[in-house]
């Protein structure tokens, strides 16, 4: 029970409790004013400084990311851009100033109409590129004359080029001044003065990895707009370094093997389905894109036959001719309708109904099984092969073989190509699928079309045992490696793998259809299949004449697949030359080439580049 | 005077299903209302992110609150008893970072146990309570102001209060003195004593001055003329005021804090939440937030006031005094009216000793309400 004492202390500790909360309260009122103070009676002033010209967030563009080869060659990089801009605001008569400098650098009369244009769109206080990519001359001279001429800022901004040129123009695409659909993304970004982003190629499949975070800087500025003093800068993010996995070596003796022509090539490794080489040829040089092309220049690359703005490693869709043969033969095996003895006799022509179908070889084979039907090519053979195995195993087979779909190839633009069956057949067409449509499809030809990429991944998944790899160029970003999809198992016997190897190997290195190609290197020998995809438009009148007096739009399409070495395959590689004649004659002659070198350097069994992080920086351009 | 009517049940040991049916449930809504204004800010400063700061503060919440009921149905003489030993494990702890413990930004702060990171210097914050407490509750009204009795007490706030300042931590060592000597004050020490030697402190400002570190002179300096060095020392008080006047009456919306998102706020998920709540929701937010505080802080004074126990009524104004100073240590410094010291905002701000310990102390104080009627003699401060 409480004593006296102890009542008096509980007094006196209720008293001074009740003095302390009236000074807390007192204390507490003070702070409430205090944000009365910051919150409502100086609320303009922060309001401004926040957000109001006073202060000013100006975004910093960080540096784009930058490509090499997977041996660290670099393929595309960033330089030093100078350039003009104009800030509106700052000048009384935009196109008086501009006219004033037009006197000391070129400056056409439709780019100051286009400035004009642009100032006027823009908030006055965003600087407008005037010009770019000056050389230092020109630049000194605007920094020099400068204080007279308001509102103009000569600047530093990023210029992006491939030092690799026409040798990569499909791969890499190009950056270019971003759409106003584009800007919508990302505002704050793509508005800044000469922002690039990702137009084609990797460069935009790629285009958020490698444009990196931007910064920002929190300037004073004065009535003008005019730059004070920077009161805080916050360090974006530089885009991420992307590592290919080409190997650049490989691309250049590609590229320079197909020029002149038109068509393609693809190195693959079979294991993982790392792209060494890609080429579509004709290419471009990208580098002009970046900044401007020239009305001219455009005219020339589109009316030009050869056709350099296509990718046609990956756009381009060709009948494959008898590149398709190991497919119907592993259908026909795997389905069990036919079994590698088998014979079947070529005599040149097989009739179906009243219609007749031809053996490219004029007299026939003769007796053949499926090992020298894959050798010589025998179409009479494969007429038969495609019959007992039926349509359906044969869609199924190529479907497996990864034909009919997309990659999602770090390159925009895949086609899906077509692999004919009943069902499309019903769909598209509302016809029953005929036997004589079968035939087609088991040489080649018919409705199935193919891309050259395609070619390549069915050869190298032919090459690998019957593994589903995935095609991919990019190897890592910065340091960290790509998401793969997993591999799978096609699930195909190895017996049935074995025979038609064998038949693939004999092409090349038993006498077959491009014996001419063998490479004669111990460890380094290629099994290889060539195909020669006749033009649908061809007529009666053309056929059989000699090549050289065919029109070159109405030339077949040379095609050939190969692999190597053969006893224990690393490499695939895929060769379409538009209208280039027979696939094993002018083909297969640059797949030797090719594979000899990619074989003799072996990308895939060296370390890869891993490229050093960079720190942010980069340029700062007014918002 | 019917003693047993003022001071609520006694006559008879409570049993468990009387603690459970005396928690204050008011003080525990309040304390999760305030909670839940941080995990929204937390949730805020992560742009919209519940990683990495909102998700992991409510599981430490849920610890919190575990804690916080098991305290406060420990009996209240458990806690007298325990309040020497547990001020002597945590001196003995807060010497250990001194020696093994790791440095933190600049400061020798936290002590590794295992997996856990615990910081001696805020467990103090609730042993110095108990033990200042306990021993308060041992001395006669008129003993408090006795030299040779009041030295203990000056000790038992000055020893852990120089250790955490050797650290260095001056906002935690603030909040010991600041806290200890209010608990001197409310045990009624002579005005005699407490004017002379508020005197004594304002004229040694300028002595003290030249103990502080030359990083706590800069934040001293830049507070007295913040554009001195906007980019350097006095970017924080500069940045938080921007953030704050910018916001208004009804702030900017929630998740639209220009200056947050852009990051040109410093620390903002620990020691400068408070600006991006005003940023955000404006004075409307801020007062919304201040007055839960004074909610709690009126509940904690009313407690103190009707419980039977000296200790009690100790504690619970300790626990108070403590929360007090968090919240105007910090609100202050966001407003630019005090240096920048490293307070976080108690409940809101992200950091697990700090909340767990928050939540320890509200324990302590449902405690002492929920024995209020419990009578402790004086003696029970010196039985060992």
């Amino acid at each position: 029970m409480m004593d006296g004492r102890d009542s008096v202390r509980h007094r006196a500790f209720t008293r001074r409790t009740l003095l302390l909360s009236g000074g807390v309260l007192g204390v507490y009122s003070i702070l409430a004013g205090r944000m009365f103070q910051l919150q409502v009676l100086q609320q303009d002033q922060f309001t401004m400084l926040a957000e109001d010209n006073r202060v000013n967030v100006q975004l910093i563009a960080p540096p784009r990311g930058r490509v090499y080869d997977r041996f660290g060659v670099e393929l595309a990089n960033t330089s030093q851009n100078y350039r003009v801009l104009i800030v509106p605001e700052q000048t009384q008569n935009a196109e008086a100033t501009l006219r004033q400098l037009a006197q000391l650098i070129p400056l056409g009369e439709a780019r100051i109409a286009r400035v004009l244009r642009d100032v006027k769109h823009n908030k006055p206080f965003k600087p407008v590129l005037v010009t770019e990519g000056l050389d230092w001359n020109d630049f000194s001279k605007v920094n020099i004359n400068a204080p007279d001429l308001a509102g103009i800022e000569p600047d530093v901004g990023e210029l992006r080029s491939y030092p690799f040129g026409p040798w990569l123009s499909h791969v890499l695409g190009y950056v270019a001044g971003p759409t106003e659909d584009d800007i919508d993304d990302d505002p704050e970004l793509l508005s800044l003065p000469g922002f690039r982003i990702g137009r084609s190629g990797v460069e935009r499949a790629a285009d958020v990895e490698l444009r990196g975070k931007p910064g920002a800087a929190q300037v004073e500025v004065n009535a003008y707009g005019r730059v004070i003093r920077e009161l805080a800068r916050r360090e974006g993010e530089p885009g991420q370094d992307v590592v290919m996995t080409l190997d650049m070596e490989v691309q250049k003796l590609t590229e320079e093997r197909l020029r002149g022509q038109s068509g393609s090539a693809i190195v693959m490794d079979v294991d993982k389905g790392e792209v060494i080489a890609i080429v579509s040829a004709p290419g471009f040089d990208p580098n002009p894109f970046t900044t401007t092309v020239t009305p001219e220049m455009w005219r020339q690359l589109n009316e030009d036959p050869l056709k350099p703005l296509l990718n046609k490693a990956i756009t381009g869709m060709y009948p494959p001719g008898s590149t398709f043969k190991p497919v119907v033969a592993l259908a026909a095996l795997e389905s069990g309708a036919m079994n590698p003895t088998n014979r079947v006799t070529c005599t040149g022509s097989v009739a179906l109904g009243n219609h007749v179908f031809h053996c490219w070889k004029k007299g026939g084979h003769g007796s053949m099984d499926m090992h020298s039907a894959i050798k010589n090519s025998c179409d009479c053979y494969f007429y038969e092969c495609a019959r007992r195995t039926g349509i359906d195993a044969i869609e199924e087979m190529a479907k497996r073989f990864g034909l009919g779909q997309v990659y999602g190839l770090e390159i925009p633009g895949e086609k899906a190509g077509l692999v004919p069956g009943q069902a499309w057949k019903e769909r598209t067409r509302k016809e029953k699928w005929t036997t004589g449509e079968t035939y087609n499809v088991g040489i080649g030809q018919g409705a199935l079309l193919l891309t050259p990429l395609q070619l390549c991944v069915m050869c190298a998944r032919l090459a690998n045992g019957g593994k589903s790899i995935t095609p991919h160029v990019i190897k890592t970003f910065n340091d960290k490696a790509r998401d793969l999809p997993p591999v799978t198992n096609l699930n195909l016997k190895p017996e049935h793998i074995a025979i038609v190897h064998d038949g693939m190997d004999a092409v090349v290195n038993e006498g077959g259809t491009a014996a001419r190609s063998r490479i004669d290197i111990e460890g380094f020998e290629m099994a290889g299949k060539s195909g020669t995809a006749q033009i649908r438009k061809i007529t009666d009148e053309l056929r059989g004449k000699p090549f050289d007096q065919i029109p070159w739009e109405f030339r077949d399409h040379a095609l050939f697949i190969a692999f190597a070495p053969v006893a224990k395959p690393r490499y695939a590689i895929s060769i379409v030359i538009e209208h280039g004649g027979g696939g094993s004659k002018v083909a297969a002659p640059i797949a030797k080439d090719v594979m000899t070198l990619t074989l003799q350097r072996d990308p895939t069994a060296k370390r890869a580049f891993v490229p050093t992080l960079r720190t942010a920086g980069g340029s700062t351009a007014a918002s | 005077m019917p003693l047993n009517d003022f001071f609520g049940p006694t006559g008879r040991e409570l049993r468990f299903s009387d603690k459970l049916l005396e928690i204050n449930w008011i003080l525990v809504g309040l304390i999760t209302a305030i909670c839940c204004i941080g995990f929204a800010m937390l949730y805020s400063v992560a742009q919209g992110n519940l990683d990495p700061w909102a998700g992991r503060q409510m599981v430490r919440f849920g610890i919190g609150m575990a804690i916080l009921f098991v305290v406060a149905l420990v009996d209240i003489r458990t806690w007298i008893s325990l309040a020497y030993p547990a001020y002597g494990a945590t001196l003995l702890l807060l010497v250990g970072v001194e020696v093994m413990g790791r440095v933190g930004k600049g400061a020798e702060r936290w002590i590794d146990i295992g997996p856990l990171q615990l910081q001696p210097s805020e467990l103090m914050k609730i042993a110095l309570i108990l033990a200042l407490s306990r021993y308060l509750h041992g001395l006669h009204l008129e003993d408090v102001s006795k030299p040779l009795r009041l030295i203990p007490a000056l000790l038992l706030i000055l020893v852990p209060a120089g250790l955490v300042l050797l650290q260095p931590n001056l906002g935690t060592a603030t909040i010991l003195i600041v806290g200890g000597c209010g608990l001197l004050f409310l045990s009624g020490l002579s005005w005699k004593i407490i004017v002379p030697v508020i005197a004594l402190g304002v004229a040694a400002v300028p002595v003290g001055w030249n103990f502080l570190h030359d990083y706590q002179q800069e934040r001293v300096r830049t507070f007295l003329d913040p554009d001195r060095d906007p980019l350097g020392a006095g970017y924080n008080i500069l940045q938080s005021k921007i953030a704050l006047g910018s916001g208004g009456i009804a702030g900017k919306g929630y998740l639209q804090g220009t200056q947050s998102r852009l990051n040109f706020l410093p620390e903002k998920q620990t020691d400068f939440i408070f600006t991006v709540l005003g940023e955000e929701f404006g004075l409307l937010g801020v007062l919304v937030l201040m007055g839960l505080y004074l909610a709690v802080l009126v509940q904690g004074v009313l407690i103190a006031l009707d419980t039977r126990s000296h200790f009690g009524r100790l504690v619970a104004m300790g626990v108070c005094l403590n929360f007090l100073l968090y919240i105007l240590i910090n609100t202050s410094m966001s407003m630019g009216l005090i240096p920048v010291v490293g307070i976080p905002l108690p409940l809101v701000s992200y950091g697990g000793t700090a909340l767990i310990t928050v939540l320890f102390g509200f324990g302590l104080l449902l405690c002492v309400q929920i024995h209020r009627g419990v009578d402790i003699p004086r003696s029970a401060a010196n039985a060992w």
